[in-house]
């Protein structure tokens, strides 16, 4: 984009128009939050990180040679082009360019599947709660504050240690029925001071449903923030995955990137210096976490006025 | 004041009963029962000796009673401290494995928690309107927020121990260090015992950083912020009264972070075989024990709650507002 600010180029097709005062709102507010958004660095930044780990996840995996869980005849080698083993091989002759590649992959569908999970419960609680107020609030309110109190890490051990067969789906769906709370709370707040709004009279008084209300009206005035919320609801998501697989309740039959670091930890990696075995597993998901945050940043800073000029 | 305090004691009693239940409930809804898991361990080669033990055992774990007396003397034995047996310790009981456990554990979450929050609520006000260190410590606040705790433990562990060989690769202390109330001895723990404190105090201290930057800004853009800076107050005031409206939330983010940093506790043991809770998990989930398990989280519960009622007291004597409005009644 040029360096020219904002002029008034939302021009309909008829020429006679130009002058007039457009008063498309929204599209002008869409065209503003686009102009913030590609000078935002950090916007940039992390949206620029986190799609390259994104299309590394996604098509890695074509080009790996070697399976993830096949075990090879070069043992503990260090990175090369021998034999494909761009990431070297672990003490046991896997590649860990497969694994690498197959745990981004997982690492990302539990950040998407857990933090869309959360999200959607605690949209569910958090209107809910919000919008009928009274007994209704009082009750979600108690559920929240009883699955925020719970170390619910701990609970998800529990849980875990006692499934015999462990996929990445189940350990996306319980990660995301545990981490809700805190975005339940949040929405709440957000509601409250929405319901009271003229709109939303406006929109009661017309007949709507409450659903369509919340659907309609409330949501879309916090469409931003629910985007943000789902955003650090996602890397919540694959910290605590990485977090239950090295203590060694993973996905069973599949490996993901804590399960390569609990395993070089086991196989005293450490020790022996295979730092290409436990580097990059840790070194991506905090590429993805943190870029995912600072891009939270950026677009709280794109979203809100108020922190712009900074 | 007795209002809130009842409610939220009731709060916690009831987080307190749905864990309870909720440990109980698990192995009993899971698929699989888990004595025959536990005679497959065990491999009795005499099908009359396999029959007496699975009885012995169903009789043991009370399995052949009905669920709802189960129940209750799940609560009972709680009640007396007994979370039962470890399998792969055995003969401990699972209370003494958390008791010796646990002062480890306690040993390396308390200052890392008290020491990070301090530290990073220090960093994060000195960054907020500070060009220069909010340029270079936001960044790496950042990162380190974003690190998985068992990454950073690996790192530390690495370069500072088993390269550069300036710190201990594991344990509490040395093997053959005489366990005594010695300076030697003390000395040798706190030699053992930094490197995994550094870990989880320096993840911790991102969030801390990064939560107070922010607050600050929120405060010195507020009403109030202006008003005292048009009234020709120096800026120092105006800082120090942002910094008291921005400690609160961050005390409320004490109570939310307790989870998070007690996982990241866990498995910084486990990579530097630091014998707390989280090395006998995950020693109790390698090996399939899981009374151990279950007991442990129980005690992680109880924990949590009473830390997240000395938070609730603390705010309480920090915030005047909230003891003045509870004396209206409203919590």
């Amino acid at each position: 984009m040029s360096a020219a600010p904002t002029a008034p180029l939302a021009s309909p097709t008829d020429p006679s128009q130009v002058e007039l005062p457009a008063p498309a709102q929204p599209m002008s507010g869409l065209r503003e939050t686009l102009h913030f958004a590609l000078r935002n660095t950090k916007l940039l930044f992390g949206l620029s990180i986190t799609t390259a780990l994104l299309l590394f996840a996604i098509f890695g995996p074509f080009f790996a040679r070697h399976g993830p869980l096949v075990y090879g005849s070069d043992l503990a080698l260090r990175p090369t082009t021998h034999g494909g083993h761009w990431f070297g091989t672990t003490l046991q002759g896997q590649d860990v360019y497969a694994q690498f590649v197959n745990g981004l992959r997982l690492a990302f569908i539990v950040g998407a599947i857990g933090g869309g999970i959360a999200a959607a419960v605690a949209m569910v609680v958090g209107f809910t709660a919000g919008y009928r107020g009274g007994a209704v609030d009082e009750v979600l309110n108690m559920l929240t504050n009883v699955v925020l109190v719970i170390p619910t890490f701990a609970l998800l051990l529990v849980i875990a240690a006692y499934l015999s067969v462990r996929g990445i789906l189940t350990e996306a769906v319980f990660i995301g029925l545990t981490s809700w709370p805190w975005a339940a709370r949040a929405l709440r707040a957000q509601t409250f001071s929405l319901v009271s709004r003229d709109f939303v009279d406006m929109a009661r008084l017309s007949g709507r449903s409450s659903r369509q209300i919340i659907f309609r009206e409330i949501a879309p005035n916090m469409s931003s923030y629910l985007f943000m919320m789902f955003i650090l609801l996602f890397g919540t998501a694959i910290l605590i995955a990485a977090t239950l697989d090295f203590i060694g309740l993973g996905p069973s039959n599949t490996i993901s990137l804590g399960q390569m670091m609990q395993l070089s930890v086991q196989n005293a990696a450490l020790q022996l210096h295979l730092w290409w075995w436990f580097l990059p597993p840790g070194l991506a998901i905090m590429a993805i976490v943190g870029s995912l945050y600072v891009m939270n940043v950026g677009l709280d800073e794109v979203f809100n006025p108020k922190l712009r000029e900074m | 004041m007795l209002r809130y305090f009842m409610r939220k004691l009731f709060v916690y009693g009831l987080t307190f009963f749905v864990a309870v239940t909720v440990d109980w409930a698990i192995p009993h809804l899971m698929p699989g029962n888990p004595v025959l898991a536990l005679m497959s361990r065990i491999q009795a080669q005499d099908p009359r000796v396999a029959q007496n033990l699975y009885q012995h055992y169903m009789r043991a774990f009370n399995l052949d009673l009905p669920l709802w007396k189960q129940y209750w003397y799940f609560w009972v034995s709680l009640a007396h401290g007994d979370l039962g047996t470890s399998i792969t310790q055995f003969p401990a009981s699972v209370s003494s494995i958390i008791l010796h456990a646990a002062p480890y554990t306690l040993g390396l979450l308390l200052p890392a928690i008290l020491l990070s929050w301090y530290a990073g609520n220090k960093v994060g006000a000195l960054a907020a309107r500070r060009k220069v260190l909010d340029n270079s410590a936001l960044p790496l606040s950042y990162a380190l927020t974003a690190t998985p705790y068992m990454w950073l433990a690996i790192i530390l562990s690495w370069t500072l121990a088993v390269v550069w060989h300036v710190f201990p690769v594991g344990f509490a202390y040395d093997p053959t260090a005489i366990r005594s109330f010695s300076w030697a001895f003390i000395s040798n723990l706190l030699y053992h015992w930094f490197l995994p404190f550094l870990s989880l105090f320096l993840v911790a201290f991102g969030g801390w950083a990064i939560g107070m930057r922010n607050m600050i800004i929120y405060e010195l853009e507020s009403d109030y912020a202006h008003y005292l800076g048009a009234l020709g107050a120096p800026q120092r005031l105006v800082r120090k009264y942002a910094f008291r409206n921005a400690v609160l939330p961050q005390i409320t983010g004490l109570a939310l972070a307790l989870g998070a940093i007690l996982s990241g506790a866990l498995v910084t043991e486990i990579v530097f075989s630091y014998p707390g809770l989280g090395f006998q998990i995950y020693h109790a989930i390698t090996n399939e024990d899981y009374f151990v398990i279950q007991g442990i989280f129980l005690f992680i519960i109880i924990g949590v709650l009473v830390a997240n009622f000395i938070i609730d007291i603390v705010y309480l004597i920090v915030d005047p507002r909230t003891r003045i409005g509870m004396e209206g009644g409203r919590s």
